[in-house]
Order: C-alpha cells, then sequence, then structure tokens
C-alpha cells in the first residue's frame, strides 16, 4: 500500500515532469520567420525574430550548458568566469558562516532570555522592532561601517537567521513543561545541569524548527546580498549572467539555488528528527 | 513534639484573584505527621489537596505559616522528599533506564555510570519491569510508566514519599498491584508517606491517618481519621473487618454531606487541633454513635466506590 502509493506518486511527478519540459520545448523551439513585423522592430528583437528563434531557451540548450557546467565547476578564469561549483561554494560558505554566528549568539540568548522573565521583557521592544527589518536593509550601514562586501554579506545572512532561531529557543524554552522541571527541582538538580539534562532537550525540536527556517531565509537573502555586493557568489552570478544576455546560465543558476537549498533544508530535517522524541 | 516528623504549621496559600481581591484556597492549616506513618488526604477536586502536597515538596510556598520537616523548616525541593507526580512527568527522551538513573546520579553526583545502572537496575527490577529497561516512556503502558515513576521515586531512598493521586488513571487491577507494592516497599523501607486520593477503599487500604478536607475556597482540614484496621491487613479481605464499614461510610458520610456544610455547622472548629476520630470508640467516634445505619451494607454493590 505505502510503497505503491510512492511508486505511483513518483510516476506522476515523472510525467509532470516529462510533460513541463515538453511543452517548454515546443514553446521555445524556433518557428518560421515572421514576414509581418516591422523592421525596426526586427532590428530591435535580433535573433528573435530575424531567424525566429526564441530567446528564451529551450530545455535542450540547458541540458547542454548544464552538462558543460557540471564537466568543469571549479574552473577559475578571472574575476567574471569562474565555474558554478566555485561560485556556489562561495554563498554556501557565506551562508554557513553567517549562520553558525547566528547559531552561536541565538541559542545561548535564547536560552537566557527564555529562563529569565526579567530580561524576556525588557529585550522583547528590541526584538520587536528589529525583527521585521528586511535583512538588506541594513546592507549600507554593514557597508558603511565594516567596508568589506564579502564580511558585509556575511552579516546580512547574520542578521537575517537569527529571528527565527531566537524567538524559537525563547519559545521552546519558556514553554517546557512544568513537571518536567518539577521533576528535577525535585532531585536538587542545579540551573546549569538542569539547562542541559531538562531543558535543552525537551526544547531542542522547537529550537531546530527555529534553525530550519533561518537557513531557508538565509538561503534566501544570500542571492540577493551578492547581486548587491557583487564580486562572487551564485547572486552574483545571476546578476552577471542577466547582464551578459545568457539567460541559459540565469535557469541553470535558478535551478542550482533550487537544489541547494532543498539539500540544506533536508539536513536541517534530519537534525529536527534526531532530537525529536515521542510523547 | 519529638514524634512529629512532619509538623505543617498554620499554612495559607492565597491567589490574587478578580479585581484586586484575593482568593483563599486554604488558611491556618494544622497538620502532622509521625516517622513511618501513611497518611492519605480525601477531599473534593480543587480543595487545594494538590497545593499541599507542592508546599511539602518544597515546590511550591505558601503564603504564610512554615513546613518542619524532622525538625527544620523547609526552604524548597529536598532530595529526602520524593514525589510521584500524577501525570508520572517521565523524560519523554529517556529510557526507563534513564529516567531512573538521572534520579540516582543527581543524588549520588561522584557516582561512575556503572555504578548508578546497577542502582537504577535494582529499583527497576523492584518494582516489577525488568526487560524494559531501554523502552521509551511513549513504549509504556500508563501503569508501566507510573511503576517508573515510583520506582524514580524509591531509588533516590527518600526520607518520605509524597503521592499525588498516583494511581488514579489505572484500571483496577493495575491499580491493586501497585497498591499492593507501595505499600509493601513503604512498610519494608519505613517510608514516611503522604498520598492524596479520590479512591475511599485505597485510603482505608494503605492509610493508618486519614486526613478529610473541606470543599475550597476557604478549605480546612476538618478531622484526622485513624484507621482501626490492623497493620498486616490484606487488600482482598479488608471488607471482612468488623470496622470496615463503619470507616467507610464515615468517609463518604464525609465527602457526600458534611464537606460541605462542616465550616457552618461548627464554627469553633479550631484548625490547631482537628479532632482526631477513632472508629469503633464509643466516646470519641463520630460515625458509631449510635445512630442507626441508614444503608445496608452489601459487598461490592455500593455505588460511590470512588469520590
Ligand atoms: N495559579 C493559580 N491561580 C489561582 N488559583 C489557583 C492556582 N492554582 C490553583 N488554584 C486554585 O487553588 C485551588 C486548589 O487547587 P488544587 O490543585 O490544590 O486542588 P486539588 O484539591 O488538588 O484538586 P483535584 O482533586 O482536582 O486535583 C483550586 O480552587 C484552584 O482554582
Ligand atoms: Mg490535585
Amino acid at each position: 500500500m505505502n510503497t505503491s502509493l510512492r511508486l505511483r506518486a513518483g510516476l506522476v511527478s515523472i510525467a509532470l515532469l516529462a510533460a513541463f519540459l515538453g511543452i517548454w520545448h515546443l514553446a521555445t523551439r524556433s518557428t518560421a520567420p515572421v514576414t509581418t513585423m516591422s523592421p525596426e522592430y526586427a532590428k530591435l528583437m535580433g535573433l528573435t525574430a530575424t531567424q525566429g528563434k526564441s530567446a528564451m531557451p529551450g530545455p535542450l540548450d540547458v541540458g547542454a550548458k548544464l552538462w558543460e557546467h557540471l564537466k568543469r565547476p571549479f574552473y577559475d578564469n578571472g574575476p567574471n568566469d569562474k565555474g558554478l561549483g566555485i561560485q556556489l561554494g562561495y554563498s554556501i560558505a557565506r551562508v554557513g558562516t553567517g549562520y553558525l554566528l547566528a547559531v552561536l549568539v541565538a541559542i545561548p540568548l535564547g536560552f537566557l532570555i527564555g529562563m529569565s522573565p526579567l530580561l524576556s521583557k525588557a529585550l522583547d521592544p528590541f526584538i520587536q522592532v528589529l525583527k521585521p527589518i528586511s535583512p538588506l536593509a541594513w546592507m549600507p550601514l554593514a557597508l558603511y561601517t565594516i567596508k568589506d562586501s564579502s564580511i558585509s554579506a556575511i552579516f546580512v545572512i547574520f542578521i537575517c537567521s537569527i529571528w527565527p532561531m531566537l524567538l524559537n529557543t525563547v519559545f521552546g524554552v519558556a514553554s517546557v513543561r512544568k513537571e518536567w522541571v518539577n521533576v528535577a527541582r525535585t532531585l536538587e538538580v542545579g540551573t546549569v545541569r538542569r539547562a542541559f539534562t531538562v531543558i535543552l532537550p525537551a526544547a531542542a525540536p522547537t529550537i531546530l524548527t527555529g534553525m530550519r527556517i533561518s537557513i531557508g531565509i538565509a538561503w534566501l537573502v544570500i542571492v540577493a546580498a551578492e547581486m548587491l555586493v557583487g564580486g562572487t557568489g551564485i547572486g552574483y552570478f545571476v546578476w552577471n549572467e542577466w547582464n551578459n544576455l545568457s539567460i541559459t546560465n540565469v535557469i541553470i543558476a535558478i535551478l542550482l539555488i533550487g537544489v541547494v537549498g532543498m539539500l540544506l533544508d533536508q539536513i536541517l530535517a534530519r537534525f529536527t528528527r534526531m532530537v525529536t522524541f515521542p510523547e | 513534639m519529638t514524634d512529629k516528623f512532619i509538623s505543617i504549621e498554620a499554612i495559607a496559600k492565597r491567589y490574587p484573584g478578580a479585581g484586586g481581591a484575593t482568593t483563599t484556597v486554604f488558611e491556618n492549616l494544622w497538620l502532622s505527621m509521625k516517622r513511618g506513618e501513611f497518611a492519605c488526604v480525601i477531599g473534593h477536586s480543587g480543595c487545594g489537596k494538590t497545593t499541599v502536597l507542592n508546599i511539602l515538596a518544597g515546590l511550591d510556598a505558601p503564603s504564610e505559616g512554615a513546613v518542619i520537616v524532622d525538625g527544620q523548616a523547609i526552604s524548597g525541593t529536598s532530595l529526602d522528599r520524593a514525589v510521584i507526580f500524577q501525570s508520572h512527568a517521565l523524560l519523554p527522551w529517556r529510557t526507563v533506564l534513564g529516567n531512573v538513573a538521572y534520579a540516582v546520579s543527581s543524588k549520588w553526583r561522584s557516582w561512575d555510570r556503572a555504578k548508578v545502572r546497577a542502582h537504577a537496575q535494582t529499583f527497576i527490577d523492584l518494582v516489577g519491569l525488568s526487560g524494559s529497561e531501554h523502552k521509551r516512556p511513549s513504549e509504556l503502558s500508563g501503569g508501566m510508566k507510573q511503576r517508573v515513576g515510583i520506582a524514580r521515586a524509591l531509588s533516590i531512598t527518600p526520607k518520605m514519599m509524597l503521592m499525588d493521586e498516583p494511581f488514579s488513571a489505572l484500571d483496577a487491577l493495575t491499580r491493586g498491584t501497585l497498591q499492593d507494592e507501595v505499600r509493601r516497599i513503604c512498610l519494608e523501607t519505613g517510608q514516611t508517606a503522604f498520598m492524596i486520593t479520590h479512591d475511599v477503599d485505597e485510603a482505608i487500604y494503605l492509610a493508618d491517618k486519614i486526613f478529610l478536607m473541606t470543599n475550597g475556597p476557604g478549605a480546612v482540614l476538618a478531622e484526622v481519621v485513624e484507621n482501626p484496621l490492623p497493620r498486616d491487613r490484606g487488600r482482598t479481605d479488608l471488607h471482612r473487618h468488623p470496622l470496615y464499614y463503619a470507616l467507610r461510610n464515615h468517609i463518604i458520610d464525609f465527602l457526600v454531606t458534611r464537606s460541605k456544610t462542616f465550616t457552618t455547622e461548627k464554627p469553633d472548629h479550631d484548625p490547631r487541633n482537628v479532632p482526631v476520630v477513632h472508629i469503633g470508640k464509643p466516646g470519641l467516634s463520630i460515625a458509631s454513635n449510635g445512630e442507626e445505619p441508614r444503608q445496608t451494607w452489601m459487598p461490592g454493590t455500593n455505588p460511590g466506590l470512588s469520590a
């Protein structure tokens, strides 16, 4: 039953993919030159109009180009021509650094806030104001103070991934079942040991959920941040290829951004499953 | 004075109510227990039994008054007073062994892993859970979870056990077995035990002393009923004891009628000197004062077995 459902779902997925690729192919294949076009417009449209070739690459073009990229992911021909592997590597490294810094700040801070009603009340207005700020709005300030575009991008990742983790940690810690805390209290367990043996395991699923939301947001933001700061990274690659009018490369980049985002999410999902306990 | 192992002295619990008023759950409550005694508290829902137990455990502080255990006023929780929670309160991310070992390693911090495990294992065996040590609480039945709670409480060899309706969620059969076990363990280890229950028969079987509380708010400890049944009583032939029905009627009468009217009928009730009721001893008793019994007693056919 279960396996047959999976099998059928898989078949439907493949059919949908095939249909999508088919329609894409049909919509972008070469057609006969359109004769009823004014010559000025034809000039403007370039190849598209004069040769009946669509500017939108078809799936075969994209596939061929993708294969080319996959064969040489790490070449480096100067600042504007690097392999996709290198560009993705830069982006992942920035996300990783900013995200890890955010983890190091958000989880201990969230613990403190969650365990102390005083801190929780005192810091609440700051969090409420800072949380809704678009991470990219920090960019000019970051560039001005840090004066390094790469570190500024890391800072933006840090600031955007900190909020979901912080809020989930606070919530998870503050809503640990009272009876579990009472067990620790009747056993005269000290605050530090209680934090690690009762509160951390009890709040871990909520914290990990926050971390999973954060990694998703961080990966969304890195593309926009790299478009702004330029230089390296998958976001810069997308912008650069758009300036080169290479829609094929843009599509490939979009595809890879999606795949990497999915992988990051899956990794966090796996960690979440590891710390989740059945009640 | 020296025979009071536990002495609750003039405690009160108040909560801020609506519109600046305060709700008094109870006030000026006095209660004492001897070492090795088994006491049950009976009273209607909401009268403040759990509150008293939490204060005794140190989980909650009284608004007024003090609790003295073994000659010392308590301030907070202690490993000497183990609590068996109504909802068992096992840590779901730990196994059975892990839950008991957590308590053991909290009491004896210097013990190594092997020693902690061995000690925990003996208590798991004691409650009859050998073979389930590596299961998680979610894989256990309600009765098994409650046993883990008992093993955890016993494993720290406390001086007293506080139990909040430990068996109320269990079926009659499991409840019976666990009652036997708790009674045996308490007698063997000389525990002082304080148990909240809604089950009159459970109280009669287990308790040496039964505390009857009136309805809240403003609940008072109305009477202390001495259990006239011999210490070596068996669960199955309780009802054969000549005083069993007098005792049971007395408690049920209290729950059905007098718990509501007690405070108005006895305005001169002295909470410091709560009347001690000795069933079957004329002059001191209230239940057997010559009144005609209002019901005929037939074992097992009595409704309202638990209040
Ligand atoms: N945090 C609180 N704020 C206000 N009132 C409270 C609070 N906690 C308990 N109470 C009140 O105290 C009273 C006693 O509660 P408690 O839990 O001790 O009752 P109980 O005798 O254990 O009842 P049950 O048999 O249903 O468990 C109740 O009337 C309840 O409304
Ligand atoms: Mg209660």
